[in-house]
């Protein structure tokens, strides 16, 4: 396996080699650093504004930039993102669809020692809940740039939700990303485990483990949460018959509820979610939590059983 | 400013002051107290200063303006009517489902609407993001906003003037439409945000007091920001809520009532009255 990057820091790396477009505009809040908007900075200053510790005045200023023609990616952590400036991203951002760029760092438990005040559980939930917005949660560094690409090319606002710690580079270059649009990572017909953002690696490796077992998992990537890959979803319920979802958020209203969502309206079949279970989190290693709040391999292998039980 | 130029400022606020009534008459709901506060200081940008052009409304290099006071609606689109944005008559469609004419200010619904605005501090936010994309892009347009001095309790404002001043952004004209009331009753007994000036002048803008319903200070206070850099400037214009219709005037009750037949049709007679006047001067 390749070498372990963080979402973030794919997100840094992309900004700076997409940044010669002249319309993008990049603001944080004072964690340019942690965000890695500082990679954008140094090569393009003119074009970087630190908006201080103040994230509503940064989302309604960002919406005020991009109404002048801009692309603007505006960053901080998603708790203070999707949630301090939440009324912000919805008047300003996603009533006019303004063409802003939500790019979202430390989502999730994995944010690790800093704890439950900086842990983003339920940014995915409120994000997709916002009409005209579209919700891209990328599991590596191959889909963090090809995702920043396609929402430089999206005209609208993008909600971008990335990880803090670094992760196994699982894509090549030879990876096709298309908005919208969910990718079977592999085939199976026993039961499907969708997934998205961190929790793919633990989908790929619980698919292992159940081949040991002799069931044949069928692994979906859903980088896009909104909108949501229907299609792919369908044909995985009518074709394994049962499915289980893998997301480091809050089981009520992320991946889980869209999955739910498309299942109940069009093809009902067993499912169980694997996520954090309306809780908060907590300080820790990252390693350590995940395991404790149970997004592990282990836990989508349990919950697949779980769910091929339940078919008729 | 001649004679004639002036005569012609009060006389389409007046006919503003008729559609704003006519507006909330025929909504049966809407804020007429301050959006005939502000009539004035819009009257002036949109007819004296702005450059801007009805047939395109979305002219790169037009002057913007953005109402962060967005319930104050009524007086905007009878502005951008006036101006020729959109039709006159549309006017009383004003709040109906079928109306492009939405409560609160929509840009992507209404012809010359800069931003879409209606909860409360965020556009100034907004403001300041349009005046930082004309330096990047060292344009001349310059950024207009009007805000409520209720508004001033909103946190956001103090971070939106806080950025304002620290980018230096002496393209940006704030004004705010000072007429002491609010929902509730006077802002000093809601949640005073005095000392308004100089919180203003401590946050690092240029402030120019003035009388908000005086076209020579108004149009002085605008003279004088364009002159001023290196700074954003604000004007804390002092008006009268419910200006120009005799019973509405310094009534709180005002804010975001209705009139009914009997109250409509008096308010039009007086402003009626004023029209007749400047016809006779």
């Amino acid at each position: 396996m390749a070498d372990k990057i963080a979402t973030r820091e794919a997100y840094g790396s992309a900004l700076a080699e997409f940044g010669a477009d002249e319309r993008i505009v990049v603001l944080d809040a004072d964690l340019s650093k942690s965000t890695k908007t500082d990679t954008f900075k140094k090569k393009y200053p003119e074009r970087f504004l630190n908006m201080g510790i103040a994230e509503g005045n940064m989302m309604a200023t960002a919406a005020g930039i991009a109404s002048c023609g801009k692309i603007v990616f505006a960053s901080t952590f998603a708790i203070f993102a999707a949630e301090r400036g939440c009324e912000q991203i919805r008047n300003s951002i996603c009533y006019p669809k303004m063409n802003v760029k939500v790019a979202a760092t430390h989502a999730g438990i994995s944010v690790g020692e800093d704890g439950a005040s900086h842990q983003a559980v339920e940014d995915i939930a409120i994000m997709r809940s916002l009409a005209n917005m579209v919700v891209i949660s990328p599991a590596d560094a191959t889909e963090t740039r090809l995702a920043v690409k396609a929402a430089i090319e999206h005209d609208g606002p993008v909600y971008l939700r990335l990880g803090r710690l670094a992760v196994p580079t699982l894509f090549d270059e030879n990876y096709k990303f298309e908005l919208g649009k969910g990718v079977t990572l592999a085939d199976g017909k026993d039961v499907t485990i969708v997934a998205t953002g961190l929790l793919v690696q633990y989908a790929l490796e619980a698919k292992d483990i159940l081949a040991k077992e002799g069931i044949e998992a069928r692994v979906i990537n859903i980088h896009t949460i909104k909108p949501i890959d229907e299609e792919i979803i369908i044909k995985a319920a009518k074709e394994t018959g049962a499915l289980v979802t893998a997301e480091e958020h809050n089981i009520i209203g992320g991946l889980g509820s869209a999955v739910a969502e498309v299942l109940a309206e069009n093809y009902p079949v067993p499912l169980k979610r694997v996520g954090v279970e309306d809780k908060f989190g907590k300080s820790g290693k990252p390693a350590k939590l995940l395991e404790m709040y149970g997004l592990t391999a282990e836990n989508i292998v349990n919950k697949a059983k779980e769910a091929m039980k339940m078919k008729k | 400013m001649d004679k004639q130029e002036l005569k012609q400022l009060k006389k389409t606020a007046t006919q503003v002051r008729k559609h704003i009534i006519d507006e909330v008459y025929s909504a049966s709901s809407g804020h007429p107290g301050g959006s005939l506060s502000c009539t004035d200081i819009l009257t002036v940008l949109y007819f004296h200063e702005m450059r801007v052009d009805p047939k395109n409304p979305d002219w790169s290099d037009r002057d913007r303006f953005v109402l962060s006071k967005g319930h104050c609606a009524p007086a905007l689109y009878a502005v951008l009517a006036e101006k020729g944005f959109f039709p006159v008559e549309d006017l009383v469609t004003f709040r109906s489902a079928e109306s492009y004419l939405e409560g609160h200010p929509s840009m992507r619904y209404v012809k010359g609407v800069d931003m879409s605005t209606g909860s409360l501090g965020q556009g100034i936010s907004a403001a300041t993001g349009m005046a930082i994309a004309g330096k990047l892009d060292k344009k001349d347009y310059r950024v207009y906003s009007i805000l409520g001095d209720g508004e001033l309790q909103e946190g956001q404002v103090w971070e939106a003037f806080m950025s304002a001043a620290h980018y230096k952004l002496d393209n940006l004209t704030a004004f705010l439409d000072y007429n002491g009331l609010q929902i509730d009753g006077k802002i000093v007994d809601v949640m005073s945000p005095e000392p308004i000036v100089d919180k203003f002048k401590a946050f690092g803008w240029n402030v120019i007091e003035i009388d908000g319903h005086d076209y020579e200070q108004i149009i002085n206070a605008i003279e004088q920001a364009k002159n001023t850099k290196g700074m954003p400037t604000v004007v804390v214009a002092h008006t009268v809520k419910g200006k120009g219709v005799s019973f509405m005037e310094n009534q709180a009750g005002w804010h975001g009532t209705a009139p009914n037949k009997e109250q409509r049709d008096q308010a039009i007679a007086e402003l009626d009255k004023i029209l007749s006047e400047l016809e006779g001067e």
